[in-house]
């Protein structure tokens, strides 16, 4: 009887690429930024907004959005992982030389450059602040293709905030707006107190030519996206990072559908137009 | 008596058949279908036609299949088993890689047998033509699926007798088989004898049927046979109700019948077990003691698992009318979204298997009720 | 008009409130600016006066033993500081302090008080502003109730 070998490039969607953590970050008690080097040929760049499926052999693969500068050219892949679940636990513990197994980047982009000539207003809830920390390095990097940039950022405490220096030195440069709120009242802060939608409330903004880049729990994206409405914002400016259990991220699984959109490949990032009414369906 | 593989259609006696298979076999092909095991008919590998249900058909309705003896000796006169033909191009389980120290990813060596497919009828073949949509049609391809399904030779067969449960004709995909297959046969079998009215789809197809010995069919004898398939589409026992089934589902959403049916519903996952569309699946990873070695596995997962939609600490789709919600309106609605076209075949076996007996069919059309969309209740068979 | 006059006019608060009706309550209000800092009152004290942010930021805190003082909310540009003048028993349930420079209209609630009690018309359209501003702030203050960001280790 014949049979035929299963080509090893029929099985690439599914096999990772060997990498090794090159540096690891600790940015609160339970979220590390690590920076991957790969062990032979690196994947292709990423786009901001992309996620890789990062493989802890024996444990599992997780989805972690990548969090670095999409300008880097060293071949390092950055994500920032909090430690959740039995995988993410094992990749933000991961010390120097640990093996990952990486595959990606997948699905959809932020595009910045279809907001170019507009105002940028990122909002980040908790740890949504990753998958948008691309968005304010291109931004930043191209500055002059928008006008104004705004960053809104909401945290339960303030040692909760990611990315914590470079929010610092965003805070006092003068061409970006920071605004940074909590939600737990915290000894020694004398910043903002309350959730993130409250100092969207407060902007004073043109919605006509603003594009809005929002990632975040859920509820608090619907929160922040009513509020942004509320302003005068267009659904089709407004844009959000979705999040759904993948076991492929390739469109194979089926373990990532919301109502039509598989959000591996329609997703992750969707514009509100589309998002919206499906956020609002229970259990969908 | 050896007839040119273009004078079409052909017929060959049941002798005819048992040649086919010992060509197949000779061919080098695994030969795949149906047989009678465990009260059930089963696919699994035959070593010749003498395997396949002579004589036997079946009884089906909601949550009911039967076996029952026929008065004649025909091969392919019952209507589909509790598998699908899904099972040898999407296997339920398989390796994915392997890991070892060195942080090296080796991918399953995975033999891709070249199956030939005995008996798929029109319901199936469709299916087989969705999963290669689903699989192969994206941006990232399953290459195992593409390799076995490339390698597949499929003599499907025009069914005379819908079963109880069939519902293909209202979803285009029968009784006729439709385009795909390398041979299709039309059973005919009465007191005159037992025979197979036969037409090649590929070139394979005319290959293998040079081999087996037939002649020319007469003009009654196609014209009869094509006339027994065109009737069966006139005797299915329940419909698809013919609306718009993506929207009357989006408009659903919040629609009282959900939980009416999760009264009912045991979120068992049989219906996606036997569904020859149903492709979901999920990753194991499994290590040795040290941890040194690891392997990724692949197996069936289904939507109505409580974890299926884990996130967070919890799952998105906790309640069981959530759960039948996502199949239902996966199948027959947002497929459409997601792959341009329906799930769903029509075969029944979702209706059979289902050990409360619900019925997908009735299920659209309350739901079409509900949505006041029609004011006909529809009338099913049982 | 004058420029405090536009931004009375510009502020939901008084969005339904006619001409007369608005170069009435402008008249009793004026214009202040603090420094960072700077006390407006203490909880528990009689609710006097309400404030139309401009600009700045002003801290809602309260002093829990062990604790000391904390801060709860904080306001800015465009929020109304300041509700507990309208309902009995007429005291702050925090106190505010600025947490930057600030600059606010400070409205006579005095005033206020008598003409909603005089007009119900005005008194309708004045509770109805300040409920919306109360809506908002209850939702903001649900959501963080929901505690959103906290890790799913810390949910049971």
């Amino acid at each position: 009887m014949t049979s035929t070998e299963t080509p090893r490039t029929a099985m690439e969607p599914m096999l990772p690429v060997p990498y090794r953590v090159a540096s690891r970050a600790t940015e609160t008690r339970d979220s590390a930024t690590l920076r991957l080097a790969p062990a032979g040929q690196p994947l292709p760049p990423f786009q901001p907004g992309q996620f890789t499926m990062l493989a802890v052999p024996g444990i599992g693969e997780v989805a972690i959005s990548v969090s670095g500068d999409p300008a880097a050219q060293d071949g390092l892949l950055t994500h920032t992982v909090r430690a959740v679940g039995a995988v993410s636990a094992a990749l933000h513990g991961a010390p120097v030389g640990t093996p990952v197994g990486v595959r990606g980047p997948f699905g959809t982009t932020w595009d910045l450059p279809s907001a170019a000539g507009r105002d940028l207003l990122i909002v980040a809830g908790g740890v949504g602040l990753a998958p948008l920390r691309p968005v304010v390095l291109g931004a930043l990097a191209g500055r002059r293709h928008y006008r104004d940039i705004r960053l809104v950022a909401g945290a339960r405490t303030p040692a909760d905030f990611l990315f914590a220096s470079e929010l610092t030195g965003w805070s006092a440069r003068g061409d970006i707006d920071v605004e940074l709120t909590i939600d737990q009242p915290a000894a020694g802060w004398g910043g903002q107190v309350g959730f993130v939608t409250e100092p969207l409330a407060r902007l004073r903004l043109d919605p006509a030519r603003t594009t809005a880049f929002l990632c975040g729990p859920e509820p608090m994206m619907r929160f922040s996206a009513q509020a942004l409405r509320r302003k005068g914002m267009s659904a089709d400016d407004i844009r959000v990072s979705l999040e759904r259990n993948m076991k492929c991220g390739i469109g194979l699984c089926g373990h990532c559908q919301l109502g039509p959109l598989l959000v591996c490949r329609d997703g992750p990032v969707v514009s509100y137009t589309l998002a919206g009414p499906l956020l609002t369906i229970r259990e969908l | 008596m050896s007839g040119p593989a273009s004078v079409q259609p052909a017929v060959f006696g049941r002798d005819g058949l048992d040649r086919l298979v010992e060509v197949l076999l000779a061919d080098g092909y695994q030969v795949i279908g149906p047989t009678v095991r465990d009260n059930a008919i089963v696919l699994a590998e035959l070593e010749s036609a003498d395997q396949l249900p002579a004589g036997w058909g079946v009884d089906t309705g909601p949550g009911h299949y039967r076996l029952r003896p026929r008065e004649d000796a025909a091969v392919f006169a019952h209507s589909a088993g509790p598998g699908s033909w899904k099972q040898y191009l999407h296997p339920p389980r398989r390796p994915l890689w392997s890991a070892g120290p060195d942080g090296v990813f080796q991918p399953a060596a995975t033999a891709s047998p070249r199956y030939a497919f005995l008996g798929v009828r029109g319901c199936d073949l469709a299916a087989t033509g969705i999963l290669g949509r689903v699989l192969g049609g994206g941006q990232h391809r399953d290459g195992a699926f593409a390799a076995r399904r490339q390698g597949l030779f499929i003599v499907a067969v025009n069914c005379t007798e819908p079963g109880g449960v069939c519902f293909c004709a209202s979803m285009g995909t029968g009784p006729a088989a439709g385009p795909g297959y390398d041979l299709a046969l039309t059973e005919q079998i009465d007191g005159s004898g037992h025979w197979f009215v036969a037409e090649t789809g590929s070139p394979a197809g005319d290959r293998i049927l040079a081999e087996v010995p037939h002649r020319g069919a007469s003009p009654d004898e196609a014209r009869s046979a094509q006339a027994e398939v065109a009737a069966a589409a006139q005797h299915m026992g329940r419909d698809m109700p013919r609306v718009d089934l993506p929207a009357l589902i989006r408009e659903s959403r919040d629609s009282p019948h959900w939980a009416d049916v999760a009264s009912r519903c045991l979120a068992c996952a049989n219906c996606t077990m036997v569904c020859p569309t149903c492709f979901c699946t999920t990753t194991e990873d499994v290590s040795d003691l040290t941890g040194d070695h690891a392997e990724r596995w692949q197996r069936w997962a289904s939507c109505f698992e409580t974890d299926f939609s884990y996130v967070h600490g919890g799952s998105v789709r906790q309640s069981g009318a959530s759960r039948y919600r996502q199949w239902f309106s996966h199948k027959l609605g947002t497929w459409h979204d997601q792959f341009g076209g329906s799930g769903c075949v029509g075969c029944g076996r979702c209706i059979a298997w289902c050990p409360v007996g619900i019925d997908i069919t009735a299920e659209a059309r309350r739901l079409t009720d509900l949505a006041g969309e029609t004011g006909n209740a529809g009338e099913n068979r049982e | 008009m004058t420029e405090q006059d536009t931004e009375l006019a510009r502020s939901p608060i008084f969005a339904n409130l006619s001409p007369a009706e608005l170069d009435l309550v402008s008249a009793a209000a004026h214009q202040v600016r603090y420094p960072a800092g700077h006390r407006l009152f203490l909880e528990g004290a009689p609710a006097r006066g309400c404030w139309l942010i401009h600009d700045g930021c002003v801290a809602l805190d309260l002093t829990v033993p062990g604790r000391g003082r904390v801060v709860v909310q904080t306001l800015g540009a465009g929020d109304v500081l300041g509700w507990s003048w309208l309902l009995p028993p007429y005291e702050w349930h925090f106190g505010a302090v600025t947490a930057q420079p600030t600059t606010a209209t400070e409205l006579d609630t005095e005033l206020l008080r008598r003409l909603a009690g005089e007009d119900t018309r005005f008194g309708y359209g004045l509770a109805l502003s300040l409920f919306e501003a109360c809506v908002q702030r209850l939702q903001a203050t649900r959501a963080r109730l929901l505690d959103l960001y906290r890790s799913p280790d810390d949910q049971h």
